[in-house]
């Protein structure tokens, strides 16, 4: 049902440019479906104990939160077609409060279904080849990638096949379904790393071999939360045909040796850093010298199908223009943060930002839903993609129809020209949504908006990210952020620690906390005030993150605490 | 009452006893604790019966390689819903240590995990009532699969992407 896309509005899909379901992922995903209604039946009818069900539905993405289930679903490494998106946009109006919350790590949450109708729910999305298996629980995760894969000029070669390997090498493995703690795969081919492979259970990197084959670069051990930590080198080549008879080598590694008494201590990267890399390495090339060789050698001729799915689609045959010139100055804004190169002459790759200020970072509607997918027909080949920072992106859109699809996205309220500044922040749904956090993020968010709404200002800080979470688990990925913002609960009242100098990309490293913790109302005025410093120490093309990394903490440090906050 | 077990697939009368259960019987086939082997090796072995091995989850699989032909059974047991250490304890016994006799599930084992369970290696299970006679739809849960693995446990032959399908379906 995903092809032959004719709308009423007239758009037609003219490629498929994503991997299609074929009988053998149909089969499972309608199985799964099958299992889990019946799964859901008997627990409502007392035959599992509430903590039977919680192993068995957190393995399909079903948290019960703070008000409702909290239902997660996959967006396999970011990509939608424009007929998913729909679904999607259906389901919120349907089942839910008739919005979404696209999260960090590619997948798409529903804050308010009912658990009886999560059966339901589920079997729509099986129609267009959606799933929510393995999005939650202590499993290995969606597998998540590059959004801009297979357009960006940076690209040794497009990682999609890759991650759909994975992902279906990872779906339903029989031997890891019940790992010591959740396990999350990022995949790149860029000189950028846009999907903070870093900080991932295990990072797949493309690389170019010694003998100029490409392979992979694997590491391992990185994450965030409670301890985090940036990934290390297992190993620095590893031919193709290798790549899951390797990655099923760390898991039983893991799976055996990670621990398994302490819920804090049994990510693999605790595992790691006890026994040191080295140790980690020589069990894991010992563990795969016995099965590198086994039925999960990749074979060309699978890889190769993989890639059948993810050509490039029937691009015009153009030339560079400047859209931007002699336009509006909202627009010339517009296209410069929210757009970005692209390989392909005459070609653009689009953000449609979802940091609107009045909005949850993340937050989409379900009628904002079928607009960006009928947007998607008409101007970027059917396909729409997620990003880690909670954004969408249109791949390929002509430049010089740039402005026609601002002009919608304008009026639609998703062309905030903010992508890459300050209100560009990641954020969990925090202490509204969910039980686990210790403070807002939604309101701190506003109020951040609310202080920083001089675009001009903004555009001078240049590129700054910001990233908050309502606790220590780290889904807004507050460490990596260049400024970071975490919720900690200081006798019932909501606080924030505040850290500096984190990133996520090629050049990761972990922020480091300025001081004690600072009222909610407070959390603007200290951003300001680290502004502040950074505005009048900074060098010519010095980023934020740069003056961090010159200066250290404590000129940041002096400032923020020299006086009481003013607001 | 016997135990009720499945194994192949089929539902029968456990045949084994574990240590406690054995009194009186010195020709039944014996389960024991590794501890329980390993402190009077000599003395089970020079029993006639039959003999199977229980493994905690902690234990390595390699504590048993050089006696691995001495047993007919080896059991893993699954302390709660989240233990997951068993199913590569039976990978690598099917795979690495090529051991053929019956593979025992027990401990929290449920009709939610006996697929996995099978794919890995487990051929018998250990299954509360209710769970054991919903076993049957439950080894059938998924009519596929992506990965390799020795499914040493599954009645009928799976279908797998990764052999069983042309590369170019």
């Amino acid at each position: 049902m995903l092809s032959g896309n004719w709308r009423p509005g007239g758009y037609r899909t003219y490629r498929d440019a994503m991997y299609r379901y074929d009988v053998v992922d149909k089969t499972l995903v309608t199985e799964r479906v099958a299992q889990f209604r019946d799964q859901t039946r008997r627990f409502l009818a007392g035959e599992l104990t509430e903590e039977e069900f919680r192993h068995l539905r957190l393995r399909n993405g079903l948290y019960i939160q703070r008000h409702a289930p909290m239902l997660r679903v996959a967006i396999p490494y970011g990509l939608l077609s424009s007929a998913q998106l729909r679904a999607l946009g259906s389901i919120a109006r349907r089942y839910d409060r008739g919005y979404g919350h696209f999260t960090t790590r590619q997948n798409i949450q529903y804050n308010w279904p009912k658990l009886e109708q999560v059966p339901d729910i589920l079997a729509e999305l099986a129609e267009v080849e959606m799933h929510s298996i393995q999005t939650s629980g202590n499993c290995i995760r969606n597998t998540t990638s590059d959004h801009l894969a297979g357009v960006t000029p940076d690209e040794l070669e497009d990682p999609r096949p890759w991650c759909e390997l994975i992902r279906q090498w990872s779906t339903f493995h029989p031997e890891f379904t019940y790992l010591p703690r959740k396990f999350k795969i990022a995949v790149t081919g860029a000189a950028q790393d846009r999907a903070a492979s870093q900080v991932h259970d295990v990072g797949v990197h493309i690389v170019r071999g010694p003998s100029g084959d490409l392979g992979f670069e694997i590491l391992a051990g990185g994450g965030l939360g409670r301890t985090p930590i940036i990934g290390q080198v297992v190993r620095e080549f590893l031919p193709r045909e290798h790549l899951l008879s390797y990655l099923e080598a760390i898991l039983r590694v893991y799976n055996l040796e990670g621990r398994r008494d302490n819920i804090h201590k049994a990510r693999i990267k605790i595992l790691v850093k006890s026994i040191g890399i080295e140790e980690f390495r020589r069990r894991v090339e010992a563990e795969w010298l016995n099965t590198r060789d086994s039925g999960l050698r990749v074979d060309d001729a699978e890889i190769a199908r993989l890639r059948g799915f993810f050509v490039p689609p029937a691009y015009r045959r153009l030339t560079d223009s400047e859209p931007a010139a002699g336009k509006s100055t909202a627009f010339r804004a517009w296209y410069r943060y929210n757009t970005t190169a692209h390989k392909v002459p005459g070609y653009r790759a689009v953000y449609i930002s979802l940091k609107k200020p009045d909005v949850a970072p993340g937050d989409i509607t379900d009628t904002q839903m079928e607009l960006v997918a009928d947007l998607a027909d008409r101007f970027s080949f059917g396909e729409v993609r997620v990003t880690h920072t909670q954004n969408l992106l249109f791949a390929d859109v002509e430049q010089d129809k740039t402005f026609e699809l601002w002009q919608t996205l304008e009026k639609a309220g998703l062309a905030t020209p903010n992508i890459g500044t300050l209100t560009d922040m990641i954020s969990c749904p925090g202490l509204d949504f969910c039980s686990l956090a210790n403070a807002g993020s939604i309101d701190v968010a506003k109020l951040i908006n609310e202080r920083f709404d001089d675009y001009d200002y903004l555009y001078d800080l240049g590129e700054l990210e910001v990233k908050m979470s309502g606790c220590m688990n780290a889904c807004g990925h507050h460490h990596v952020g260049h400024i970071g913002i975490l919720g900690v609960d200081k006798s019932g009242q909501e606080w924030y620690q505040i850290t500096i100098g984190g990133a996520a990309g090629a050049d990761a490293s972990l922020g480091e906390v300025i001081g004690p913790s600072v009222a909610k109302t407070d959390v603007p005025e200290t951003i300001a005030r680290l502004l502040d410093v950074y505005v009048e120490r900074r060098r010519p093309d010095e980023r934020f993150l740069d003056v961090v990394r010159r200066l250290g903490v404590k000129p940041f440090k002096e400032k923020v605490y020299a006086a009481p906050a003013a607001a | 009452m016997p135990r009720r077990l499945l194994r192949d697939g089929l539902i029968v009368d456990d045949d084994w006893s574990y240590l406690a259960e054995a009194e009186g019987n010195p020709a039944a086939p014996l389960i024991l604790t590794l501890a329980e082997w390993q402190s009077d090796r000599d003395r089970w072995l020079a029993q006639d019966r039959r003999l199977g091995v229980v493994l905690s989850p902690a234990h390595r699989v390699e504590l048993l390689a050089h006696d691995i032909k001495r047993f007919a059974l080896i059991g893993a047991d699954f302390s709660g819903p989240a233990e997951g250490r068993g199913y590569s304890q039976a990978r690598l016994l099917r795979e690495h240590w090529k051991f053929t006799g019956e593979l025992r599930a027990r401990g929290y084992v449920r009709r939610d995990q006996l697929f996995f369970m099978a794919r890995c290696g487990f051929n018998s299970f250990e299954l509360p009532d209710a769970d054991i006679e919903a076993a049957h739809a439950a080894l059938a849960t998924f009519s596929w699969a992506y990965q390799p693995s020795n499914d040493a446990g599954l009645p009928l032959k799976l279908r797998r992407r990764w052999r069983d399908t042309p590369a170019t379906a």
